[in-house]
C-alpha cells in the first residue's frame, strides 16, 4: 500500500524548504537594497563615491568621507588587533590546559558583550582619557574620531580573529612542530618560520574575518567617531563610517537622502560579499562560531 | 644562508614569548576594565523600581527600564520563533539530505555569506520589507531583522552537530526499519541536541544585544510594549543608546549604565551557562 504523501517525503521537503528560505531571503536582501538605492544612483550617480560633500539639506550626497573613514578605522583597528590576536592565540595554544581553557573562554566572552556597551565605554571612559592624556602634552583634542574608533574596533575584533587563529594553528600537525624543534629551531622560529608559513591561508582567513566585522560595526563606532563627514586627514580628526552614517542619519532621512543611505548600504554589502567570498575558501568550514 | 647568532635567536624567542603573554593579559585587562566600568557606573541606580517601572519621556527625571527589558524579551522571542523552524530544518537538510548537491552547496555558501552581513544592512532590509510596506515601525519588524541575523548561525551549528554523528547510527536505524524522518527526529536529534541547544542559546544571546537593526525597525517608545505588531516597541539596547549617546543629562546616563549592567549580567550568564553545559556534554560523550 502506497500513500500519496508519506511522512518521510514530507519531512524531507520541509527541511529542503528551510534551505530554500535561506536562499530566498539572501536574494531578497540584495534586491531590496538595490531597488531602494536606484533613486540615489540616478540622481547622484558617481558623485556618491567620489565627492566628499555630504550635505543632505541642499541635496549633495558625496560619501567619500564616510568611505575614507571606514577604510581608515578598519585598517588602524586591524593593525592593532592582528598582532595581539596572533600572540594571544599562540599563548592559549602553548599554555597548559588549566590556564588555556579559562583564558580561551574569557576571550570568547569578550565577543559576547553587545557593541552598545563598547560604545558607551568608549564614549565615557576612552574619549575623556585620550583627551586628558593629550592635553597634558599640550595637544588640543576633542577625544572623538579615528583614534578612539579604531581602538574600540580593535578591542571588539580581537576575540574573533584570535579564536579563528587558535583553531587554524591547532590544526597544525604536531610532527611539523616537532621536526622544526628537532632541527634546532627555537619555539618562535618553529612558530613563525614553519607553522605560520604552513598555515598562511588560514591565518589570512582569520584576518579577513576581522576585516569583515570591523567594516560593518555600527554602534561602537557611532558613539566615538564624532560624526564628521569630511575625509579625515590626520589621526586626531573626527570621522564617520558608512555604518555609522546609516544609523545616525536614517531616522531623519527621506526621499533621495534615504535612497542614498540605501546605496551606501549596498556598497558596504558589496565589500562584505567580496570579503566573505574570498574568506570561505581560505579557512574552509569552521566548526565554531 | 645567513647565520644568526644563538644569543640573538634566544633573545628573540624570549621576547616573543613575553609578547604573547603580554597580548593575552592586555586583552583580559581591557575586558576587565570594560566590565568594571559597567559595574561601577551601573550598580548605584539598580533598584526594584528600575525593574518595575516603565521609562519616562526624554527630560523627565526618574523612570525605569522594565518596558525596555520586556520589549527586548518580546523582540528576541519573536526572532527565535521566526528563525528557528526554517534554520533547524535547513541545517538538518544540509547534513542529512542535501550533502553535496548543487542546492546544498549554494545554500551553504549563502549561509556563510549571510554570517558576514553587517547588522545595519539587515536593519535596512527589514525597513524596506516591513516598515515601508506596512507604513509603520513595529517590534515585529525588529524581530524579523534579528531573525535574519540568527538564521545563518543556527543553520551552521545544526549542520555541524548533525554531520558530526557517525553514519553507523543512521545505518542501524535504517536496518531496524525506521524511516529517515523517524530516525532523524527521534534518535539522531537526541545525539545532536545538546550541541544544537548550546548554539541556539548563544545565537539568541548574541542577537538580543543588537542595536543597529532596531533603530530601523522597532525604534523606541516610553510605553509598555503593547503594540508589538503595529507600533514602536522599546528595547534595552536602544534605551542604552538614547539614554547615553543622545542625552546630555547625568540622571539619564545613570539609568543607561544600569541598563547596560543588567544586559551584560544576563548575556554573560546565558553565555557561561550555555558554554558550560555544552562543554560538559561534549566531554561526557567522548
Amino acid at each position: 500500500m502506497r500513500r500519496i504523501l508519506d511522512t518521510d517525503t514530507a519531512f524531507r521537503w520541509f527541511c529542503k524548504a528551510g534551505a530554500i528560505v535561506g536562499l530566498a531571503v539572501a536574494i531578497a536582501l540584495v534586491a531590496v537594497i538595490l531597488k531602494e538605492s536606484m533613486l540615489a544612483l540616478r540622481t547622484a550617480g558617481f558623485s556618491l563615491v567620489f565627492s566628499a560633500e555630504w550635505n543632505p539639506a541642499d541635496g549633495s550626497f558625496g560619501a567619500a568621507g564616510a568611505l575614507a573613514g571606514t577604510a581608515a578605522t578598519t585598517l588602524l583597528a586591524l593593525l592593532m588587533a592582528v598582532p595581539l590576536a596572533f600572540a594571544a592565540a599562540l599563548f592559549v595554544n602553548a599554555a597548559p590546559p588549566n590556564v588555556a581553557v579559562p583564558v580561551a573562554h574569557a576571550l570568547d566572552l569578550l565577543a559576547a558583550i553587545p557593541s552598545v556597551i563598547y560604545g558607551m565605554w568608549g564614549l565615557f571612559v576612552l574619549c575623556p582619557l585620550l583627551q586628558s592624556v593629550l592635553s597634558r602634552f599640550g595637544i588640543e583634542y576633542t577625544g572623538f574620531g579615528l583614534v578612539p574608533s579604531s581602538l574600540v574596533l580593535a578591542l571588539m575584533v580581537l576575540p574573533y580573529v584570535s579564536a579563528v587563529m587558535r583553531d587554524v594553528l591547532a590544526q597544525t600537525p604536531v610532527a611539523l612542530v616537532e621536526s622544526a624543534m628537532g632541527v634546532g629551531c627555537t619555539r618562535w622560529e618553529a612558530t613563525w618560520d614553519v607553522v605560520a608559513r604552513s598555515r598562511k591561508a588560514g591565518l589570512l582567513g582569520a584576518i579577513m574575518i576581522g576585516l569583515g566585522r570591523a567594516l560593518g560595526e555600527t554602534m561602537a563606532v557611532l558613539f566615538v567617531c564624532g560624526g564628521v563627514s569630511a575625509i579625515p586627514t590626520g589621526l586626531l580628526d573626527g570621522c564617520t563610517t558608512i555604518a555609522a552614517t546609516l544609523a545616525n542619519d536614517f531616522a531623519e532621512a527621506d526621499g533621495v537622502h534615504k535612497s542614498a543611505l540605501f546605496a551606501l548600504g549596498g556598497i558596504l554589502l558589496a565589500f562584505e560579499f567580496a570579503i566573505q567570498a574570498t574568506t570561505i575558501p581560505l579557512i574552509g568550514r569552521r566548526s565554531r562560531k | 644562508m645567513k647565520t644568526r647568532s644563538t644569543f640573538f635567536r634566544k633573545t628573540k624567542d624570549s621576547l616573543m614569548r613575553a609578547f604573547s603573554g603580554f597580548a593575552t593579559s592586555m586583552a583580559l585587562v581591557l575586558m576587565a576594565w570594560v566590565i568594571f566600568t559597567i559595574v561601577r557606573e551601573g550598580h548605584s541606580s539598580i533598584s526594584a523600581e528600575l525593574f518595575l517601572n516603565a521609562s519616562k519621556p526624554f527630560g523627565e527625571v526618574g523612570g525605569g527600564i522594565a518596558n525596555a527589558l520586556l520589549g527586548t524579551v518580546m523582540i528576541t522571542a519573536g526572532a527565535a520563533a521566526l528563525a528557528l523552524p526554517p534554520a533547524l530544518a535547513a541545517g538538518i537538510w544540509l547534513a542529512e539530505f542535501g550533502k553535496d548537491s548543487l542546492l546544498a552547496r549554494a545554500a551553504r555558501f549563502t549561509v556563510n555569506v549571510m554570517m558576514g552581513v553587517p547588522s545595519v544592512i539587515v536593519g535596512l532590509f527589514a525597513y524596506g520589507v516591513l516598515v515601508t510596506t506596512t507604513g509603520h515601525f513595529s517590534g515585529f519588524a525588529g524581530s524579523f531583522a534579528l531573525a535574519i541575523l540568527m538564521f545563518p548561525v543556527v543553520v551552521r551549528t545544526t549542520e555541524d552537530q548533525f554531520s558530526g554523528i557517525g553514519d553507523a547510527l543512521r545505518e542501524s536505524l535504517l536496518a531496524l526499519g525506521a524511516s529517515r524522518a523517524r530516525s532523524t527526529l527521534t534518535v539522531i536529534w537526541r545525539a545532536a541536541r545538546s550541541g544544537v541547544v548550546t548554539g541556539v542559546l548563544l545565537a539568541v544571546a548574541r542577537v538580543s544585544g543588537e542595536t543597529a537593526p532596531l533603530l530601523f525597525t522597532a525604534l523606541f517608545a516610553d510605553t509598555w510594549p503593547t503594540s508589538y505588531f503595529s507600533g514602536p516597541t522599546p528595547s534595552a539596547p536602544v534605551l542604552i543608546t538614547s539614554y547615553t549617546m543622545d542625552s546630555p543629562f547625568e540622571s539619564m546616563h545613570r539609568i543607561g549604565w544600569s541598563a547596560a549592567l543588567a544586559m551584560a549580567v544576563i548575556l554573560l550568564a546565558v553565555n557561561i551557562t550555555a558554554r558550560y553545559f555544552g562543554a560538559k556534554r561534549a566531554a561526557k560523550r567522548k
